[in-house]
């Protein structure tokens, strides 16, 4: 029995003639301590994959499964970043992380609270920052606050909806590497969502590409067999990470022009390049 | 967070903007392209005022003028030629018994505000005076177990509005009171929603009188045994069920619907029902609490002046009535100051919800 199972998820949204299925036919399987990465176009149903395994909404049809139980809510065990951050522009960064630790952790004491606290805001590079309020952040600090809450409540399984979209090469690269090493240190599982597949090859053990929606299945998994720990810089030279790179962009592209030319036929849509990847050629 | 609380501060917080115009014009800091929002922001709103003034002027004039020709064309039907001069002299001398009864000019208006300001500190003297007066007996009283020998005396203008301000203070409050708790329970609860809405919906638009004289057959059988003047009771909570609409609104339609976001992080932190309510729902709907809040406040002081008047309670609405009825010589124009004094105390009372209103509110997109 895998740690977490999704078993032919279906999710429609909306009513009768205004029904959409977003995700059709769902099957995934995450082991224990596997990181693994979803890689999709904008609009394909990523997000709302992400809230059905952690629980904020419920499939159509099929079911989750988490260690074996049907997931009917949300748990701190599954912790999650949000694409949106979703801070609380009320509390400033402090608060908001004290937050959600405290509704983890009532047993601490408020001072170990506030240690955790600290701590976590220095992991994200923040504490010159972690009296103000979201509204005096930029969007990427307000990201890593987003990530900082996720780890300081440490789930056992992390879920993250592209955690890291809005920051810098620079920063982007850190904190890849502080996720990967409390993954690797304290043996979580965890679940990326992103739009840049050499991140998802950096950091996962296996890459799924999402098809595009509607009625957004799962493709063919990649598995990147690359020692870890893995180095940013030596990568590149790597024959196995150029192959599975180019395998994984060549399907993208391929179903990218799928879409492009069944949807002109069908109805005038903007055209949806994978403009995500661009960058990345 | 602290902030230095400056001149330019509080003053751009308020919509006091000029203020820091004016400020800089006399440090000499003004640049030139400031002078023409200098322009702008001052010298136009005085411009404005002084051509208002002008205008009410000529206007009180004109109107002078046709009452007084009217009242000499009438002794002239009525009395003949003698008469018709001697109406014709009386009013040129100004005498009090004959002058028309119309629209004050701005002159005798402000002649007013100071005789008002005059008889406020007669009246404080002889209030003083009165208190060093009966301080010993009522010392000799209070030792017998008697009560005390008040001041009953007419109360001034100033008196009148600290009154008023009581009066609308106590309605804000019970408004707050009522509105706030019961806005966020139907804010929460579709059923309550659903149970309340018809109660609003009629009860919302009904008009000041109308509330004054419910509160008044309620609150007058409630009262039967004390003899207690009740009206100030009658009256403040007139105004406050008069005025808590708007914050009962507000205060539903924010707490029904909070960012689907917030929410979110309230279900993946697991907040508890009191918790959520607590630290996500209420705080995300403090601006629109506020804005009706501040609406309730201005609706509260509109419509205290109309229910003071009913109810016979001190205030500047019975200082209005009393004036109407006196029918004395400066009446009109006492009447004109008390508009002056509502306007201005009502601009005051808004800048200062906006400024709490500012200091609370934040924009919707910045924790996203
Ligand atoms: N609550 C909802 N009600 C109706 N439709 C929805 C709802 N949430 C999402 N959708 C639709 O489902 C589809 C997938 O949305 P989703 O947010 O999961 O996409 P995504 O892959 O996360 O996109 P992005 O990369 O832009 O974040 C979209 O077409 C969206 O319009
Ligand atoms: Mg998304």
């Amino acid at each position: 029995m895998a740690y977490l199972e999704l078993n032919n998820i279906c999710k429609t949204y909306g009513h009768a003639d205004d029904e959409v299925e977003v995700l059709s036919n769902i099957n995934l399987s995450i082991e224990e301590g596997e990181f693994v990465a979803i890689v999709g176009f904008t609009g394909s149903g990523k997000t709302t994959l992400v809230n059905l395994i952690n629980g904020l909404i419920q499939p159509t049809k099929g079911e989750v499964l988490f260690k074996g139980v049907p997931v009917s809510g949300t748990s701190h065990e599954r912790g999650v970043i949000f694409q949106n951050y979703s801070l609380l522009p009320w509390l400033t960064v402090a608060q908001n992380i004290y937050m959600a630790v405290r509704e983890v952790f009532p047993k601490k004491s408020k001072s170990e609270l506030h240690a955790l606290v600290a701590d976590y805001v220095e992991m994200v590079n923040l504490t010159p920052a972690i009296n103000k309020r979201p509204k005096e952040l930029s969007g990427g600090m307000r990201q890593r606050v987003a990530v900082a809450r996720a780890l300081a409540m440490k789930p056992e399984m992390i879920i993250m909806d592209e955690p890291l979209g809005a920051l810098d090469a620079l920063t982007r690269g850190n904190l890849q590497d502080e996720i990967l090493n409390i993954w690797g240190k304290e043996k979580r599982t965890a679940l990326l969502i992103t739009n840049d597949v050499d991140e998802g090859i950096y950091m996962a053990d296996r890459i799924i590409p999402l098809r595009p929606g509607p009625n957004a299945t799962l493709g063919p998994e990649f598995k990147i067999d690359i020692e870890r720990p893995r180095d940013k810089t030596a990568l590149n030279d790597n024959p196995n990470f150029k192959s599975t790179r180019n395998a994984i962009i060549e399907y993208l592209m391929d179903i990218g022009n799928q879409r492009k030319s069944k949807t002109q036929k069908e109805y005038i849509l903007p055209d949806l390049q994978p403009k995500s990847f661009v960058g990345h050629f | 967070m602290k902030q230095s609380i400056t001149l330019e501060r509080v003053g751009k917080f308020m919509g006091l903007g000029f203020l820091t115009t004016l400020k800089d014009l006399f440090t000499g800091n003004l640049e030139r392209e400031d002078f023409i929002s200098f322009l702008r922001k001052v010298i136009v709103p005085l411009a404005s005022i002084l051509l208002f003034i002008g205008l009410w002027h000529l206007g009180a004039k004109a109107l002078f003028q046709r009452e007084a020709n009217f009242k000499i064309e009438k002794a002239l039907t009525d009395q003949g030629q003698a008469a018709a001069d001697d109406m014709k002299a009386c009013i040129a001398s100004g005498d009090v018994s004959c002058q028309p009864n119309t629209l004050p000019a701005p002159s005798q208006v402000w002649d007013s505000y100071k005789s008002l300001l005059k008889d406020h500190r007669a009246i404080s003297d002889d209030k003083e005076a009165f208190i060093q007066k009966t301080a010993t007996i009522n010392a000799k009283r209070e030792a017998n177990g008697q009560e005390h020998i008040t001041y009953t005396g007419r109360p001034s203008f100033i008196d009148q509005i600290i009154m008023s301000l009581k009066t609308v203070f106590a309605g804000f409050l019970l408004a707050l009171i009522i509105a706030v708790p019961l806005g966020v329970l139907i804010g929460l609860s579709p059923t309550l929603r659903s149970a309340f809405n018809w109660f609003i919906q009629i009860f919302k638009p009904v008009s000041p009188v109308v509330w004054y004289l419910l509160v008044f057959m309620i609150v007058k059988t409630l009262l039967i045994y004390s003899n207690d003047d009740s009206s100030f009771i009658i009256s403040f909570i007139s105004v406050g069920l008069c005025s808590m609409w708007a914050t009962l609104v507000n205060t539903a339609m924010g707490v029904s619907s909070v960012d689907k976001d917030y929410i979110n992080v309230a279900k993946v932190l697991k907040l508890g029902p009191i918790q959520k309510v607590f630290k996500v729902i209420l705080p995300s709907s403090l601006p629109l609490i506020f804005t009706g809040l501040k609406i309730t406040l201005s609706v509260a002081w509109m419509v205290l002046i109309a229910i003071e008047l009913l109810a016979q309670s001190p205030g500047l609405g019975s200082f209005v009535w009393e004036e109407f009825q006196n029918g004395a010589n400066d009446s009109n124009s006492k009447i004109i100051v008390a508009m002056f004094v509502i306007g201005i105390i009502g601009f005051l009372l808004d800048r200062i919800m906006l400024t709490i209103q500012n200091a609370v509110s934040f924009n919707k997109n910045e924790g996203i």
